[in-house]
């Protein structure tokens, strides 16, 4: 079937100039990130940027319109029972739950993020998955994350990704996309450069580890690995793509060490929720008990954080 | 790809706390004396010499200076102990005390980390990750082969050699000590070990295990003092295996020394390591070799990866990635779990790594160094990198022993390989590339003792180390290792 125009900015990157990774050096680098000490002050200000940094994720097949309200609340109120918390940087929900979250967040200034494109196998048509992303902005959905297809990137089939990102790209008109490697079936990280490089120069604003339906979701070696194509992508043309690991980040300690990582690989102008994200579910409670452990010295019962 | 230079931005915003490592927990003597016979005693001239943190230049502890006569005294009751103990008991039992020294060393880990930072000035997360725990698995390798020395040697008898005399450097003060020690005792030798003047406390601590241990008096005896006292030591009539560890001058002096006694030895000595980066290796991968290879350790590291080879289609890059990676290191103090490079280890060394970075830029190099601010007091050095420079450039050939990477480029396999001989160093050696057989075909070619592919600075007991040509003499660790402290008969 014919591919909708590709946008004039996008062009086929040389895939021959995507350097080699070696996983070794990815796991000791990342034994660095993960030795860093971070503590008072800092602590505090890294907790409350990754809360700022958070897509509070949905999507089961069993969600309900009361459930994405309900996530939809605690975006916006965290943790009442501490205030000056910044809030979660979006939502995110699936196509159908778009304009419940859009009526709930109304008059906040937090994003609403959904799955398309065949969430999350992508085993559909481009017309499908052109339907499901446009289903999803006209609800109100500001960011929209796609998924690669695996199939044909595995196969080798290079051209056919990079088409049809770029598709997805002009049907999200305004919308940021954000397109999910899914890492965990790429099977090495020399693969998962080489799409990272694809994605980006499709037109992707941001690339993101995991749908978090497969093990492994989001690894820091990943992470990272995409992190530097990021950084030599703006390298070459000046333009920044965000970073959104997704699956797998619980705990506030772990998402720390993101934030050291992301700070030593591409800098300060990377460290805000504009440019890197962790999608989770779990991950905010963990902060919220660190955060409060900060300011009172005692942990507190998780019965004490609302699980929505 | 051409990388603009400083594009990315690593100042000011979110920046760590300082988290330094406590020093509660450890207790340095005001004053050390020698460990002679099993226990500490006075020098035989009464001299003492102060001991420094050079991140502060505040004094931590004085350290008797032997003489000709404490050496004698120490020789001695090494010789005594190898006649009476160690040289007469069962192989299984030298080995539950070296075992037992390992162990006590695990246990005391954070104890032995801390005091070699402050008296060294190396970052704790490199003593605490490096060379405590490398040290440890020196002693437990060694336990496990004094039983079996049989079998390291098949169909020979391996018999001990005596009474060993050894001289270590500051740069890994216990690593060092561990290296010497462990394979000596193993084989049934008795030592006399001289620890650097600037970091003798880590010895002297570890003399406190090896009484905890139970050794028998005389095992191992640490003596303190200059290079006057480590002379002493290795010219001892009596002594019958020297074991070196320091500079090429050094090391030649004691060869000279040593021609026509019948002593054996090993002498471990300088270096100017190649680190080889082919345009087909793994990059970011390799800049952060190259950051290890060089300012691990302020880059006081005999087999660092002083100069940087790089072949011409990715040297921009290299180098550009590489510049902003030095602006993330974290210079300072080496308490703090955060540092990344830690104190220069004294008003001397300094001294000569600035001395370099004068000749580098007369000579026409192109200096770069990473825009950390360092501490007022102390002795530090910013990381630094020469471009600009050839062959014949004094950065290039001689060893600096400081935090200073001399790059140059390459355009064919054989040039780098020609580049990388063309010295009369051979300790170590890196290759980065994507290729196996441009791997094999190379660290075949290069003329080093180590050579590492696709990364740099990996130690491991099973390992044997020394080097080619002006790196030494004889090997350090793994079976070779044991060689030079055992006789071989039929």
């Amino acid at each position: 079937m014919a591919l909708a125009a590709v946008k004039s900015s996008t062009r086929f990157p040389d895939l021959s100039t995507v350097p080699a990774v070696d996983e070794v050096g990815v796991n000791e680098r990342v034994a660095r990130f993960q030795s860093r000490s971070i503590k008072k002050a800092s602590k505090v200000e890294a907790l409350k940027l990754v809360l700022s940094m958070i897509d509070l994720t949905t999507l089961e097949g069993q969600d309900t319109p009361g459930k994405v309200r309900q996530l939809c609340q605690k975006a916006i109120h965290l943790h009442a029972a501490m205030p000056g918390l910044p809030h979660v940087a979006a939502v995110c929900v699936y196509p159908t739950m778009v304009a419940v979250a859009k009526k709930a967040l109304a008059g906040h200034d937090i994003n609403i993020a959904s799955v398309a494109t065949a969430f999350p196998s992508g085993m559909s048509s481009l017309s499908v998955k052109l339907e499901d992303t446009r289903m999803a902005v006209d609800a109100g959905a500001s960011e929209i994350d796609m998924v690669m297809s695996r199939g044909a990137f595995l196969a080798g089939d290079y051209h056919y990704v990079f088409d049809e990102i770029a598709a997805i790209k002009e049907a999200c008109g305004a919308a940021h996309l954000k397109v999910i490697l899914e890492t965990g079936e790429l099977g090495t990280l020399d693969r998962v450069r080489k799409a990272s490089v694809l994605a980006m120069h499709a037109g992707a604003n941001f690339i993101k580890t995991s749908t978090g339906k497969i093990q492994p979701a989001a690894t820091m070696q990943v992470t990272l690995v995409m992190l530097q194509a990021i950084r030599d992508f703006y390298y070459e043309t000046d333009r920044m793509i965000g970073m959104k690991p997704a699956g797998g980040i619980s705990t506030a300690k772990l998402g720390v060490h993101y934030l050291v990582m992301l700070r030593e690989t591409l800098g300060n102008a990377w460290m805000t929720p504009e440019w890197f994200r962790f999608g989770a579910s779990s991950l905010a409670n963990d902060v919220l008990m660190q955060l409060v452990k900060q300011s009172t010295g005692i942990y507190q019962s998780a019965d004490y954080f609302s699980k929505d | 790809m051409a990388i603009p230079e400083n594009k990315l931005a690593f100042d000011g915003g979110w920046e760590y706390d300082p988290a330094p490592e406590s020093t509660d927990h450890i207790k340095i003597k005001k004053r050390y004396g020698l460990f002679i016979d099993g226990e500490f005693v006075k020098p035989a001239q009464g001299r003492y010499f102060d001991t420094i943190n050079p991140a502060t230049e505040e004094k931590l502890s004085r350290v008797a200076d032997a003489s000709q006569a404490d050496v004698d005294r120490a020789v001695a009751a090494a010789r005594k102990a190898y006649r009476t103990s160690w040289g007469r008991m069962k192989a299984a039992e030298r080995g539950k005390y070296i075992f037992r020294i390992a162990r006590i060393m695990q246990e005391r880990a954070r104890e032995f980390s801390v005091i070699e930072s402050l008296d060294g000035g190396k970052p704790i997360r490199e003593s605490r990750d490096v060379d405590v725990p490398l040290a440890a698995a020196h002693f437990f390798y060694y336990a496990g082969w004094a039983d079996k020395l049989d079998y390291a040697f098949p169909g020979r008898t391996a018999r001990p050699l005596g009474v060993a005399g050894q001289v270590i450097p500051w740069n890994f003060p216990l690593l060092m000590l561990a290296w010497k020690i462990a394979p000596a005792l193993a084989c049934g030798n008795t030592v006399v070990l001289k620890p650097a003047e600037t970091t003798p406390l880590t010895a002297l601590k570890l003399a406190e295990v090896i009484a905890d241990a139970g050794l028998p008096p005389g095992v191992v005896n640490i003596i303190t003092g200059a290079g006057a006292t480590g002379a002493a030591l290795l010219q001892h009539p009596d002594v019958d295996k020297v074991a070196f560890t320091g500079s090429t001058v050094v090391g030649r002096s004691i060869q000279k020394a040593l021609a026509g006694t019948g002593k054996r030895y090993t002498l471990e000595l300088g270096g100017k390591a190649a680190n080889i980066v082919f345009a087909d290796a793994a990059i970011d991968q390799a800049v952060e070799g190259i950051v290890n290879g060089i300012f691990f350790n302020q880059g006081h590291v005999c087999c660092a990866g002083s100069r940087l080879l790089v072949q011409e289609s990715v040297a921009d890059e290299v180098i550009a990635k590489l510049k902003d990676r030095m602006e993330t290191l974290i210079v300072g103090d080496p308490l703090d779990k955060n540092t990344d490079i830690g104190a220069i280890n004294s008003p001397m060394q300094l001294e000569k790594i600035e001395s370099y970075l004068k000749i580098g830029q007369e000579e026409g190099g192109e200096m770069h160094q990473s825009s950390c601010r360092v501490p007022k007091r102390g002795y530090w050095c910013r990381p630094t990198i020469f471009t600009g420079v050839s062959q014949s450039s004094r950065v290039v050939q001689e060893e600096i022993f400081g935090p200073v990477l001399a790059i140059q480029t390459f355009r064919s396999y054989d040039e780098a390989l020609s580049k990388a001989n063309n010295s009369p160093y051979g300790l170590s050696g890196g290759i980065w590339t994507d290729k196996g057989a441009k791997i094999f075909h190379m660290t075949q070619q290069i003329r080093a003792g180590v050579v590492w592919a696709n990364t740099f600075n990996k130690f491991d007991p099973t390992s044997p180390f020394g080097g080619y040509k002006e790196s030494g003499v004889g090997r350090e660790g793994g079976l070779h290792g044991l060689d030079a402290y055992v006789k071989l008969g039929a």
